[in-house]
């Protein structure tokens, strides 16, 4: 369906790109030795590059170019033999050299697309480039009241940023596809992806256009570091640019703010006074050359992608899309749920993966691959419920306190005394006394009421403790109504 | 004691192994004689207690036969380059108590050689002058000025360097190079100046001018000696990306070279206006030599010459309006505090900076800046490529390139002051061979009539040191002092 904006005169459509800053998950910074460990005190991950000494000189970071190419080939996209960096020349506190390098004019990855599922419709989300760049420090006006301080253990750290052509159209679609290219960045291993530690933070720029128009004047959302303020800001920001036309005004160019807060955008600056960045080669570095080998070497190293993976899934257990979607999202998810599923009712599996077990990961806010849980765990209790041995509803009664016991599932539901009644003259005995009970609506079930049955059950259920094998409680509820 | 003031570094490493003097008593000998000739203004920071030590250590080395090349010799290091716990400012306010924690890998390679390190020489700030006349440590005076009663600039940018060896108070004394600072004061003091092809040395811990033009490089009494240093300076060096890992030759070898046969590219666009008469003729005695020592002499043309000042003038600027961000206040350095940001980085770098300086970043930021681009920063980096095709055509007909290495002797202190194109025409001989990258020397070769010394230059192709050296060596035999 496609996203409007009804304005009080006009519909709007609204047009999305996405610039995404993806921080490499590397060991060391982009052109220094230093530490990328997170969370370290101030100013104690710096080299001589990262605090912008005199006499100071970048060096690449190889494991950084692999990964930005492997990101690239994850991408479909081109990945250009030469590149160039560039230093951006802008003054702040925290920015130590007084420039960043970045690449401007010849990225190290060209043209690509992914692929974003929106209702069940796949759509291709253009990929503009990738290129590589230095991060800044970080001031802290929080420290003092007089003074401010800076940090500069981020100084330096390897940033991929991920430009998308403006093929977006709605506030979901900018979501799905900042999962989708996170997805992928986790996967490949480049990202982590984390948005609360700021590894994954985009630039959102929003425009609106009635229909058939030509792209409108487009303002810029700096940072927005969550998939909720994502769509919180296009919302607002588009409904902002709508009412601005519409009362016969202008939109102005301009880099905004979102405040997450108050759930609005607010300008920073526009254009005439955004920096002039004077953009040109850093001569301390040579241009990048990146040889057919080893372009060659890292397709080999890609793992299986998501969209791939998909297509495997569905086609290999009959998945439907959207389970399949749900299921290879997270690359953990989907080898746990290739483990589990050996030997085991694909459906079954899935229904348990993403019922269940997704439930208690979000209450424990863990993935599953540092979860602990084990497929062997979720495995033997789903193996329990086919066997008869305890039915679904008992399973997911206790399934927090299965999660938290050490037993496999038969012990567990020793222990617990949950084994499932399949006996059929115990049922009976629990069936009569149900009936004897309530003789006045025995009668009205025979008269007709048949939604009874279910009352019936639920009786039974109950006087069981829910032990009770449902199967057999309805076969054995019909004969004895019947009689 | 010994008069050590003549010395050179090979006769005085010959000196020390036959122990016919201690470094120490070397040592001794320099850090009076610097202390005699303050008024020279020839160092910035002295390092004598560090040098007295060096002196023992290498004392002792030489006594247990484990000597190394450069074993108990006193030099001049520029302040451009940083030294461990030795205050560095490039001969700027805004540096003016930096402590580097770290050394830079050229000078690191001369200690490592046993060299040893009388202090840090004065220069133009930031390596950006020709008449050390910019340096916020005050002007370097040319020992060679009282020959005529006048006060001489040094030339520069290594203009402590270069007066500090011409007046003997160091056996020789690092450089670097941008566009000329080496070759030019090497020229007016009366030294050998040798700028390595770009890449020989690694820049890690020097300063930065122009990245893509700053080479370090030796100022020397004699080229044998400018061999010597050279060999100590050079190392390919992971840190600096732009280090060469082109193998390193023993630079020695170039008393094996014949000139004999050798052709000898004589640029005809290098006889320009207002070239000094005197340098014209010595220009032509140069030819001669090599003549006579059976050298083939060919006119050749680099008809971009032209334009390799003003392209120089862009190039070097624009990077250099990079380089020169991060002395900002911030973290290290001159702070002159504000009420707020924009405040503190406008009266930092407002009082931090001296003229010239500013008048260079102005520039740089100029041509850097969207609409003009194109016109001055890209344009210039086309006539770059120009300038090095020339260089690269010519050096298909010829191995050598003999040209003077300034339009002028050396000049009084004062001079060309208003007018910073008069300056910076210093430089017009010396930048062609710094924007190709190629290795380029400077050697006394005559003077002019009132007995200032004239350099003659040799351009060399990438990474051939030893013939730019053993023609430098011609020149030492055949010039008659």
């Amino acid at each position: 369906m496609t996203y409007v904006i009804e304005g009080k005169k006009d519909s709007w459509q609204v047009v999305l790109g996405l610039e995404v800053h993806a921080q490499i998950s590397s060991k060391s910074k982009l052109f220094s030795v230093a530490s990328t460990n997170w969370g370290s005190d101030p100013n104690t991950q710096v080299e001589l590059v990262d605090c912008g000494m005199p006499g100071a000189l970048p060096v690449i970071n190889e494991y950084c170019v692999d990964q930005a190419v492997l990101t690239g080939l994850s991408l479909n996209a081109e990945i250009k033999k030469m590149s160039i960096f560039d230093r951006k020349n802008y003054f702040y506190p925290d920015l130590p050299q007084g420039y960043q390098i970045s690449q401007f004019e010849h990225p190290i990855v060209g043209k690509g697309h992914i692929n974003i599922e929106i209702e069940g419709k796949v759509k291709k989300i253009g990929i503009t480039r990738l290129h590589l760049e230095q991060d800044a420090g970080k001031s802290l006006h929080d420290q003092d009241i007089k003074n401010s301080y800076i940090d500069l253990n981020r100084s330096g750290c390897a940033l991929m940023e991920i430009v998308s052509e403006p093929d977006l159209s709605s506030p979901i679609e900018a979501a799905e596809y900042v999962k989708k290219l996170r997805s992928i960045l986790r996967y490949i291993g480049s990202c982590d992806g984390n948005m609360e530690k700021g590894n994954l933070r985009a630039d959102v720029n929003v425009s609106v256009k009635r229909e058939g128009e030509k792209l409108g004047t487009r303002c810029e959302i700096k940072n927005v570091n969550s998939i909720k303020f994502i769509q919180q800001a296009i919302e607002f920001e588009a409904k902002r640019q709508v009412n601005i036309i519409e009362n016969g005004e202008k939109i102005i160019q301009e880099t905004r703010l979102f405040d997450p807060n108050k759930c609005e955008t607010r300008s920073m600056r526009s254009k005439e006074e955004s920096h002039d960045y004077r953009y040109f080669p850093d001569p301390d570095l040579p241009p990048l050359i990146i040889s057919d080998e080893k372009v060659n070497l890292l397709k080999e190293k890609l793992p299986e992608l998501p969209d791939e993976k998909k297509n495997r899934f569905m086609r290999e257990f009959n998945l439907s899309s959207y389970d399949a979607e749900v299921i290879v999202n997270d690359q953990g998810t989907a080898h746990f749920f290739e483990k589990l599923v050996k030997g085991r009712d694909p459906k079954v599996v899935t229904n348990w993966i993403t019922g269940e077990v997704f439930s208690h990961l979000k209450k424990i806010n863990k993935d599953i691959k540092n979860s602990g849980i084990t497929p062997e765990k979720i495995g033997s209790l789903i193996d329990l419920i086919v066997d008869e041995k305890i039915s679904n509803r008992q399973a997911k009664e206790v399934f927090e306190e299965y999660m938290k016991s050490m037993d496999d599932a038969t012990t567990f539901i020793e222990k617990k005394g949950l084994v499932q009644l399949s006996d059929q003259s115990e049922i009976y005995k629990i069936i009569d006394k149900v009936l004897s009970d309530n003789p006045k609506m025995v009668d009205d079930y025979k008269n007709g009421k048949d939604k009874l049955f279910g009352f019936f059950i639920g009786q039974v259920m109950k006087i069981s403790k829910g032990k009770a094998n449902p199967k057999l409680v309805n076969e054995l509820l019909v004969k004895r109504l019947k009689e | 004691m010994n008069d050590f003031e003549n010395l050179s570094i090979s006769s005085a490493i010959e000196g020390l192994a036959n122990k016919n003097f201690t470094s120490l008593e070397l040592t001794e000998f320099f850090i009076k004689k610097i202390e005699k000739h303050n008024d020279l203004n020839c160092f910035i920071t002295s390092t004598f207690d560090k040098a007295i030590e060096m002196a023992k250590i290498s004392d002792q080395k030489i006594k247990e036969n484990e000597t190394r090349p450069l074993e108990g010799i006193p030099i001049g290091m520029k302040d451009l380059f940083c030294t461990n716990g030795v205050r560095t400012t490039a001969g700027s306010k805004i540096l003016e108590n930096f402590v580097p924690f770290y050394e830079s890998t050229v000078s690191n390679n001369l200690w490592n050689s046993g060299a040893i390190m009388l202090g840090k020489t004065n220069m133009d700030e930031f390596a950006m002058g020709s008449a050390n006349t910019t340096s916020f440590f005050g002007n370097v005076k040319n020992p060679l000025g009282s020959k005529v009663n006048k006060e001489l600039v040094p030339g520069g940018s290594s203009g402590g360097s270069a007066s500090a060896v011409s007046s003997g108070l160091c056996l020789g004394s690092t450089g670097s190079d941008t566009g000329g600072s080496i070759r030019q004061p090497a020229s007016f003091c009366g030294l050998v100046g040798l700028k390595p092809t770009y890449g020989r040395c690694s820049r890690f811990g020097m300063i930065a001018f122009a990245s893509s033009l700053d080479q370090a490089g030796p100022i020397t009494k004699t080229v044998e000696d400018s061999a010597l240093m050279l060999q100590a300076m050079v190392s390919f060096d992971k840190r600096d990306s732009t280090s060469s890992r082109q193998s390193i030759p023993d630079f020695s070898d170039y008393k094996k070279l014949s000139i004999k046969g050798k052709r000898i590219g004589i640029p005809k666009e290098y006889m320009i206006d207002g070239l000094n008469s005197d340098i014209k003729k010595i220009w032509d005695s140069g030819i001669s030599w090599f003549k006579s020592e059976g050298a083939e002499i060919l006119e050749i043309s680099l008809p971009h010459t032209k334009s390799a000042l003003p392209t120089y003038y862009i190039i070097a600027p624009a990077e250099a309006s990079a380089n020169l961000a991060r002395y900002d206040g911030i973290r290290y350095g001159f702070r002159h505090n504000a009420d707020d940001l924009n405040d503190l980085y406008e009266k930092t770098r407002g009082l931090g900076f001296g003229k010239e300086v500013k008048r260079r970043l102005m520039i740089g930021t100029y041509v850097l800046s969207a609409g003009y681009y194109d016109a001055y920063y890209l344009k210039a980096l086309k006539v770059r490529k120009l300038i090095s095709q020339d260089f690269e055509d010519s050096f298909k007909k010829c191995d050598l390139i003999l040209t003077p290495t300034t339009p002028n002797v050396a000049f009084p202190i004062g001079e060309k002051q208003t007018n910073p194109i008069e300056m910076y025409l210093n430089d017009v001989l010396t930048v062609p061979a710094s924007l190709a990258g190629l290795p380029a020397i400077s050697v006394p070769s005559g003077f002019n009539s009132e007995k200032l010394p004239i350099g003659l230059q040799l351009i060399g192709k990438p990474f051939d040191e030893i013939s730019v050296l053993g023609a430098g060596a011609v020149i030492e035999e055949l010039r008659g002092f």
